[in-house]
This record gives structure tokens, sequence and C-alpha cells, in this order.
């Protein structure tokens, strides 16, 4: 029983779901070190920092391995999501005529599956934006050499470039902005949520976990979305 | 079998009940695989019986109006459940606890079946503590207890003001334990409407499913009744709305003798009515009495500025206030006996001294509580002068732990404060101590039909103690009646499975049938609560607290006639085959006009006083009951002879070979 | 005052049911609101129509029978009480009050307002009990002495009255929370403890049976649930599950 227990039942659902999510939150934090590097003036060697990080985040195994687990991790916790809503959809075949979940519950928590449907789009485009055109877009005219002297995508200026576009850069921007503000909203119930059901609930941390949860929520998203601004705005243009 | 006879052991009090255990017959395990019981009622009694008897290895089958046994209404039993465990070192003894409630019963319950429920009661909470039943506890992680009305120990066990819940989800999870396994089946939403007798024995039951209508046969080779109390013949009472006396009414028509049934306890601290849209009334624990004070103002114009609204309670100075149990019984005080407590409140009402619009109220005040135990928390908290806001605060916490959920309630139902301004209280029907007789085997005169908990007469006599009926329940049910069976079932090893076909269970049927049909074809023009709340301002009125001959004779023609109102005018609704709750209330208010014809023809024979009886004429220079030993010193079992109010009285004497009989003072 | 109520009707599971409008009249402040419903019963029964059903019983919001949804909310708009106590005081004349039954795959409607919840009760059925024989040679009760926040704890887990308002409640129609009390109740005693994870994995198997949905932690439960079962039995639940599952 036990083997099935957490395979099948409703409950190793939520830890699964849990579990990829609140990895996902740490990812999320490792993913803006990197990008915070791309407010570094151009004139302080910007460039050479941002394309040598990215070089180290796409070779080393380590990393890689981390990679994995995070696309894993996406694939499995939106599989999941999406196996959870509609199971819970066949748990009330006959709806209500009058129900009012405002009463008693916050938005972000009855939308997670609409609010996690942008993030998935959000993540393929800016997957085929950045990754793909990082690991299959060829070498055209942003090349990279590095310090070993190997020529490789010139990740920095793709990105710079695609926020300063005098015609879309603007509304790259706004795009971006607006994924970070649904990934603010998810997170704001998630981050507690996957705490609660591993079980991680006491009443004297619960508000602890709560607030650094909204945290969590308002700062993460809110930091990755200024820096398409700040590129937009701010810096010297390239 | 089926005599009328006490069937008490002989021999010493301390030594009858074991003695009896060593001498009744047992049913091996093999056989008892073989033997089907009918439980009706899965309240604490029925529960824990129900639980006990498949653990024994019977096949047990339970019936409840309810939708699961977890609703029955020992549910709502507040205050807690006495066990003379003498854990508080004050002097405690199962002597001591047989004799509180024989006292407290004024004299008129079976010596030997309480002292035997006073000896099984440690056993209780033994067994509701390995269950995971709750109780609350002190820091040292043992069990905690309070004190209760009519006692001078403190031996009640209790969880919050929820302990009738706890013990009996405790019951219940047993219950659940042999339904997983297939010992018990569970018939919910089933209502019993016929027990049959084969060859003068109980063998089975009509009942119907209240979900589709359908008429069910059910055999089995004995029958138990654990359908609770009647208090709700009175419409207005604390029991749920579903609560009846059909069962037991059921099993009176075809040969069970009714024992007492006027003995009913009015409890003194519920919420007063608001008004005639009420349709039951609501019971604040008895525990309340424990830190409450009750009072009512010295002088009538203030009694009347305050019902006009022109006065608060809280204006008025202690020395304007008659703190009238403290007065008149200043030994117990405002923890007198329930009955005492009732009727000190009608006495006061009655003479103007009422608080709330309809002058049927008394003041349960928690302020002096609230300071003393703020100044005892100020002290343990080593706080030095604190302010008397500081005091209330406190207090208010202490009291807020204690009670916190039983003032939420009031709150809700009257929309005031009581940590601010005092409750209102006023006395509403309760408890019914008269029920099915049984014998000391808890068997009544239908040979295998047994009586359990409040259905039956037992142990509470005239006058029931607080938290005595969980406690009388769950020693029924789990201690008493399993082993007590046994002898009966003894006899039926090579029996078989009774069958359902029988001209015997075509008769019941038929009966069930044509009654039913009656109801649905009627077409008359009132509905069925019209007529119960006539019959309830009838028994309220002149069967309620206190009584008179005269009242009594005019309630005993009111509610004949009412009777044949009711057949003639009664309009059900819908149809037979449906879910028809219109239906299920016209059989139950048909059985309760019935009794209700006992029920004063009891009173009004019992030429006496004694616990929840009061005869105005009746009673000593200062108002208390006056018990006429000599003339009535005997349970009255009344047989059915085809009309309630032609009912032949048996008596079953008392004998008092333990206990020296005296008048009961509270003074 | 006065009122118009919409209330589902429907004659028996296997009929559709729809909204019907009622008017009721002089209604008291005082009234609880199954009150109102007996004078709407009352009327309908004197005009000959059938009246609605609907559970109820103890009527003081202990017995856990009374379950409507009323005005999208299981039991009414106030916090912390069951139909029965939900006082007509809490509504202003003119209002319109809508009228469900509780809504749930594992709650299938019987007739007008009452549905079917024995779905609980298997899921108590499957494991929600201390295996201990009721005989009476248990030993004494003082002799296991038990921490009183823990008593205290899980006697409020077990003050659940099993309405199903957390289910109703639920945007999922999930049944954590009363499982979770029911679990939380036996677990967070030393005599429960013995069989803390055959009882958590057969409770939770049963409940996945019974069709209710997942938890979400929306929270709705913990709120409209009248008798105020913590969420955080849930995450006591969620523990002790995946205790017993990865042993």
């Amino acid at each position: 029983m036990a083997k099935s227990a957490l395979l099948k039942s409703s409950l190793a659902k939520k830890y699964w779901m849990a579990f990829t999510g609140l990895f996902l939150c740490l990812f999320l934090v490792g993913h803006l070190f990197g990008n915070l590097q791309l407010l570094i003036p151009v004139s302080e060697g910007a460039r050479d920092q941002f394309n040598e990080y990215a070089l180290f985040m796409t070779t080393n195994p380590a990393v890689k391995v981390l990679s994995y687990l995070t696309y894993f991790s996406i694939i499995f916790h939106a599989i999941d999501g999406i196996a959870l809503t509609i199971n819970n959809r066949k748990a009330r075949p006959q709806g209500y005529v009058s129900f009012k979940p405002s009463t008693n519950t916050m938005w972000s928590s009855r939308n997670m599956g609409i609010l996690g449907t942008v993030i998935l789009a959000f993540i393929v485009v800016h997957m085929t934006m950045f990754w793909g055109e990082m690991k299959f877009g060829g070498l055209d005219e942003t090349i990279y050499t590095t310090a070993n002297g190997e020529e490789v995508k010139d990740l920095y200026t793709l990105t710079i470039k695609t926020f300063q576009d005098a015609e879309f850069g603007l509304l790259w921007a706004i795009a971006y902005g607006v994924a970070m503000l649904a990934i603010a909203f998810h997170l704001s119930h998630g981050f507690s949520s996957g705490f609660q059901s591993l079980g991680i609930n006491h009443p004297k941390y619960n508000v602890f976990i709560k607030k650094i949860g909204m945290a969590f929520a308002i700062l993460i998203p809110l930091a990755f979305a200024v820096i398409p601004f700040y590129i937009h705005f701010v810096l010297e243009k390239i | 079998m089926g005599v009328f006879e006490s069937k008490a052991p002989k021999g010493p009090l301390a030594e009858k009940w074991t003695n009896h255990k060593n001498d009744i017959n047992l049913v091996n395990p093999a056989n008892k695989r073989n033997i089907d019981v009918i439980v009706v009622g899965t309240g604490l009694a029925g529960g824990s019986a129900a639980a006990t008897l498949a653990e024994l290895g019977y096949n047990v089958k339970t019936f409840c109006y309810q939708d699961s046994p977890r609703r029955a209404h020992s549910i709502a039993a507040q205050g807690g459940i006495n066990a003379a465990k003498n854990y508080q070192g004050d002097g405690d003894s199962i002597y001591r606890l047989f004799y509180d409630t024989i006292k407290g019963g004024d004299y008129r319950s079976r010596e030997a079946n309480v002292y035997r429920l006073a000896e099984v009661s440690g056993n209780i909470i033994d067994q509701c503590v390995a269950q995971g039943v709750p109780f609350a506890r002190e820091y040292g992680g043992l069990l905690d207890n309070r004190s209760f009305g009519g006692v001078l120990v403190s031996r009640t066990f209790y969880a919050k003001g929820q302990t009738g819940q706890q013990l009996l989800l405790g019951a219940y999870s047993a219950m659940n334990r042999q339904i997983n396994r297939g010992k018990i089946q569970a018939f919910n939403r089933h209502e019993m409407l016929d027990i049959v007798k084969v060859d003068g024995k109980a063998r089975g039951i009509i009942a119907r499913n209240l979900v589709t209508g359908e008429l069910e046969r059910h055999s089995a080779h004995a029958v138990v009744i654990a359908s609770g109390g009647y208090g709700n013949v009175f419409f207005l009472s604390t029991n749920a709305m579903g609560s009846n006396v059909t069962a037991s009414w059921k099993i009176h028509k075809k040969g069970a003798y009714f024992a007492n049934p006027c003995f009913t306890q009015i409890h003194p601290t519920c919420i007063p009515v608001s008004g005639d849209h009420q349709s039951k009334l609501t019971l604040m624990s008895e525990s309340l009495r424990n830190d409450g004070r009750i009072w009512v103002p010295k002088k009538k114009e203030d009694a009347e500025a305050i019902r006009a609204g022109k006065k608060k309670p809280t204006e008025l100075s202690e020395e304007e206030r008659d703190y009238y149990l403290e007065r008149r019984y200043p030994a117990f005080g405002n923890l007198v006996p329930r009955d005492v407590a009732s009727r000190a409140a009608k006495e006061r009402c009655d003479a103007g001294f009422g608080v709330n619009k309809t002058g049927e109220a008394v003041y349960l005040d928690f302020s002096s509580a609230i300071m003393r135990y703020g100044k005892e928390a100020a002290t343990t908290q080593k706080i030095d002068n604190p302010s008397e806001a500081k005091i209330k605060e406190l207090g208010k916490e202490v009291v807020e732990a204690k009670y916190g959920n039983l003032f939420q309630m009031y709150e809700k139902i009257v929309d005031q404060n009581p940590y601010e301004t005092p409750m209102m209280i006023y006395p509403a029907v309760h408890y019914t101590m008269g029920g099915v007789w049984v014998d000391y085997n808890l068997q009544t005169t239908i040979p295998g039909c047994y009586a359990i908990g409040e259905a039956n007469f037992s142990d509470h006599g005239a006058n029931r103690l607080g938290a005595s009926a969980l406690m009388q329940g769950l020693a029924d049910g789990y201690f008493v009646l399993p082993y007590t069976i046994g002898n009966y079932l003894s006899q039926d090893i090579r029996t078989g499975k009774i069958p359902t076909d029988s001209p015997e269970f075509d008769e019941a049927e038929k009966e069930v049938r044509e009654r039913i049909e009656k109801f649905i074809n009627n077409k008359g023009t009132k509905s069925v609560d019209h007529f119960h709340k006539l019959l309830g301002k009838i028994m309220w009125n002149k069967v309620g607290m206190a009584r008179n001959a005269e009242g009594l004779k005019e309630a005993i023609e009111e509610i004949k006639q009412l009777r044949e109102e009711f057949w003639k005018d009664v309009k059900v609704p819908g149809s037979a085959d449906e879910m028809n709750a219109e239906l299920e209330k016209a059989g139950r208010v048909a059985d309760f006009l019935e009794l209700g014809e006992l029920f004063a023809k009891d009173a009004l024979h019992r030429n006496e006083s004694c616990g929840g009886h009061f005869r105005e004429e009746y009673q000593t220079e200062e108002g208390e009951a006056l018990r006429d030993d000599e003339n009535f010193m005997y349970v009255a079992a009344w047989e059915y002879t085809g009309n309630p109010g032609e009912a032949v009285l048996h008596k079953e004497e008392l004998d008092y070979e333990n206990i020296e009989v005296k008048t009961r003072s509270y003074k | 005052m006065n009122l118009t109520l919409k209330i589902w009707r429907q004659k028996n599971a296997d009929t559709k049911g729809k909204v019907v409008t009622y008017q009721v009249a002089d209604i008291s402040p005082d009234m609880s609101f199954l009150e109102m419903m007996d004078v709407l019963n009352e009327q309908l029964i004197e005009k000959g129509d059938e009246p609605v059903a609907f559970d109820h019983d103890c009527r003081e919001g202990i017995c856990g029978s009374c379950n409507l949804q009323i005005n999208g909310e299981p039991h009414g708009p106030d916090r912390g009480v069951t139909t029965c106590q939900l006082h007509m005081r809490r509504f202003k004349d003119g209002d319109t009050i809508v009228i469900e039954p509780f809504r749930a795959k594992a709650f299938p409607v019987i007739k007008d307002l009452v549905v079917d919840r024995s779905s609980f009760d298997r899921i108590q059925q499957a494991g929600g009990y201390i295996s201990v024989n009721t005989s009476g040679n248990t030993q004494d009760a003082n002799s296991i002495p038990i921490e009183k926040d823990n008593a205290d704890m899980s006697f409020y887990a077990a003050t659940c009255i099993g309405c199903g308002a957390c289910v109703a409640a639920c945007k999922n129609a999930s049944a954590m929370l009363f499982t979770a009390a029911k679990v939380s109740q036996f677990a967070l005693l030393p005599q429960g403890e013995v069989e803390a994870d055959r009882r958590v994995l057969q409770m939770v198997e049963q409940m996945d049976k019974e069709g209710f949905g997942n938890c979400t932690n929306t929270g709705a439960c913990e709120i409209e649930c009248p008798k105020g079962i913590s969420l955080e039995n849930i995450a006591r639940m969620n523990r002790e599950y995946l205790k017993a599952s990865v042993k």
C-alpha cells in the first residue's frame, strides 16, 4: 500500500506539487542572480561576464543535472496541476447557482491553474527566445569568443538588443512584466501552500512562513521585472 | 418469561452484580455467530451496546432515523459524565455515588440497579480513555474533574461543553470498527415502526426506509430499544427535533410495561422562549451553575422596569438582588439539584420577578466569578495591584476557557454578550426519567426485548442528577446489557435464523402499512405541527413543572379530544413511497398523543410530590416537595390494554435495604 | 420582514432539480434560519404543496445534520455557526436568499436540500477508531498521562461535527479537513499512535475512493467550518501520511 500511496493517492499529488514547486522557487533565486548581472554597465565588461556565466551554466555537469531537474519539475508541476484540475472539476459535477468563494479564499489560491497556464506559455516563449536561440539558433552576427577561444552565441547582446529594440523593446519588457505578475500571484499562494502540503505547519511558525512567502512572491518577480525596463530605459545602448 | 419481577439478585449490595454475572448463562463464541440482535437507536446506550455485542460475536443490526449513528441526540449533552474514581481524593466512593443518585432520585429508583451503575462508572472512564476520548486534563497530564448539581464532591469528567459529543464519537468509533469487520450492519435513515413477536418473544421489527419509504422486515433473536426519551411530548424541549417515543410506545402497546411516565426532568438552565415561532429550546450546561449565580431583583418595581427595558440588570446593586437559591438553600446554594432549581425559578417568576419580556426568565450572573478568577490569575501571574479592568480581563479569559463555547452559543441565539450582562435562563423539559419498565437484566416485560439508556426507567428515580445520563447510557450499553442479554440468548443457540415470512411479520407489516396509508389518505386541513404544538401547550401548562389534580383531569380530557381531532383532521402531504418528513412526524405525534394521556394519568395517580413530579397539593409550608413514602414508594408500571386511558397499574415496591430513606434536603 | 427565497427543489436522486422561488412574510429577526424554513413549510402544507425537505435535528449546532448552502456559503454568511444557529437578524427586509444543497459528487442529492453524506461514515469506518475492546478490562484511565496541550488539540480536532461544510465550501469539493480532523484526533494521543500509520493510509484511500476532490490549500474549509477546525490538522495528516507511506 505504501508504494501506491506515494504515487497514486490524492496526497501524493500534493506532495509532488509541493516538492516541484518549492524546488522551482529555488531555481528562481538562482536564475535571478544570473539575470542581475544584466544590470552591470556595459562599460564594466558586462558582456564578458554574462556570457562566461551563461557558458558555465550550459556546460557545467552539476548545473546540467540541476537544469534537467528543473525541466522535469516544470513539466511534472504542469502535468500534475492539469491532472488535479481535471480531477477536482469531476468532484463537483453539479455546480452551485450561487457560489461566493471570494468570501473565504484569496483570488490567487483559486486560480492557480489559470496563473500556471499563463506562466507555462511564458516559459515556452521565453525558452524559444533565449535558451532555444542559444542552443539551436546557430551562429550569426552575435558571436562571443570565450576565454578558451571557443565561439558561442553572444547571449548578452541578444538579450540587451531584444529589450533595447526601438520598435518592440518596450512591448517585450511589458509582456515580461505581465508574466512576472502572474508568477507573483502564483507564488503568493504557492510558496506557503507548498509548506502546508508537506505538513510543515506550526502555529508558531505559520505567520513567518506566510510572510516569507509573501515577500518572496513580491520581491523575486519584481526584481526579475525590473531588469528589462532597466535595460530599455537606463542601460547605455549597444 | 415476561414476568413483572425486578429479578434483583439477593445478597449483599456490593456483591450483587459480581455474583449475578457469575451465575448467568453464557453463549459460546461459535454460537454467538448464529445469533442476531437488533439495536434501535445509536446514541450512547445503543451505540455502545451495538459495538460491544458485535465485539462479543453477535450479528448486530442497528437502526437510527438520522443519516449517521453519530448524530443521535446524546451528542448534545454538554456538562460531563460522573464516575466514582475519587481522583480528586475528596472522599468519593462507589457508595457515595450510589447514595447521591438514590437521594437525588428522591428514593424512587431500584437500589440494586443504582449500585451497579455506580460500580461500573469507573470502568466507563477507563474504557473511554482507551478509545481516545479527549477528556479535559490538568497540566500534569491527568484527568480533570468538575462538580455538578446535587453532590458535594468533584466526580464529573468532561470535555469542555461537549462531553456528550466526545463520548458518542467514542461509541461511534467502536461501532465503526465493528462495521468495518462486518459485524454491525448499520441501517441509517430507518425508523422502527413496530416490533414483531413470535410465540410471545421479540423476534424482529418492521422498519421504514426513510429515503425510499419502503417497509422492511428485520428479524433477530433479541431486540434492544435504545431510542431515548420522550421529552418532545411537550413540543418545546431541549431534545432534538426528531427525538420521539415511537419505538418505546410500540413495544408498550405490544406488552412492555411503561414505568413512571410522569417523572420528567425540567432543566433549570435553558435559554428562555423568545416567541411563538420557537421550534426547540437550547440548554446551557448545568456546569454553568458552578460559577454563575442565579438571581432576580428583590423589588418587583425593578423587575417590571427591567421587563419594560427601562433598567439594566447591571444597574442593580448587590443589595437590590435576590440570590434566591443561596438564600433558600445555603448548603448547596446554586448547586441544588435540577428539580429544586427549576421550581425555585418558576416560583420567583410566578411571583412577578421574571426578567425578560414574557416574565419567564431569571439571571445567571458571572460577574463575581469573573472577578474571582481574575484575582486568582493576577496572583499566579504575579501582577501587583492589578487594576479592576485588568482583573476583569484576566477573569474573562478564565471563564472563556471554561465555558467559551456555551457563551458563544448564548450570544448567537440571544444577541447579548454574557460576559458583560447576565445571562437569562428559564427551565425547560430536558430528560425523562420514566420509560420502559425493565428488570435487573434490562429486559422489558416482553421476553427478548430489552430497553437501555434514557428509554428505560431504571436508575434515576424521580429526578436525575447532572452528568448521570451519559453514565447510565454507557453503563447499560458497554457493561450491563452485553452480559445480561447472554443469559436470554443462551436458550437460542439452536433456534437458527428467524424467518421474516411468518404470519407474525405479515400481520405487523400490514398494521404499519395501514396506519401510514391512513395518514396519507386522510386529507385533513391542519399540519402535524399544529397538533404537536397544541399537545405541548396542554402538557406544559397542566402536566409541567407543577401539577394539580384538577389540571391533570382537564389535561387527560383535552389530550383525548386532541387525539380524536388529530386523526380526523391531520394533513400529511406527499406520498408514502418517498422521503416524507411530514409522514414521519405524523407517526411520532400520533404516539405522543397517546403517551401524553398516560403521562397525565400517571401524574394524577401519584398523590405526592417527589423529584421532577411536583403536585401542588403536596408541599410543605415552605413550598418544598412532600413525599409520601408510605403509599407511593413504588414504581408505577403501566400495562397497555387497548387505550392509554385504561392502562392497568402494576406496582413494583421499592425496598431500601442499604439506605435510610430520608427527606431530601439541600438546605 | 419579508423575504424572497430561491430554493433548490428536486423530487429524488433520479430526477433533475430546479430553483423555485417562494415568498415568506412576517419573519421575526429572532427566528433561526430553520424556523424560517418551518414557516415556509407550514405555508406550503397549507396550500397543499409539498414542503421543502432539509436535514436538521438537534437545532443547537452539535449534531451536524443541518447543511444548507445559503447565498453561496455553507451555513450562510455567519462564521462559526451551523445553519440552525444562523438567525434571521443577519438578513434584511426584502432580501433574496438562495438556498441550495451542499454540492459534491460524494454527496449525491436525495431530495430537495437533503444530501447523502454516508461517504463520511465510510471514511471513518476505514480506520477512524482505536482498536480496543469495549469489554471494560482496560487499564486505569490515569495510567497514561497525556500532555494537556495534546489532549486539548485532540479535543479541538474531535469537535468536528461532520456536517460537510468543508466539502461544500471547497472549490474542489475536497474532504481533507474532515478526514484530517478525524486522523488528528487519534494521532495526537498515545492511545491512537499505535495504529496511526494504518489508520491514515486507509482513511485517505477511502477518501479518494469516494470521489472527493484534491486539496489545493485555498483554506475555504477552515473559514466556513462551523466548529473552526484548523488547517493545522490537514498539515498533520499530510505529515502522518508521508511518514506512513515512506515506511
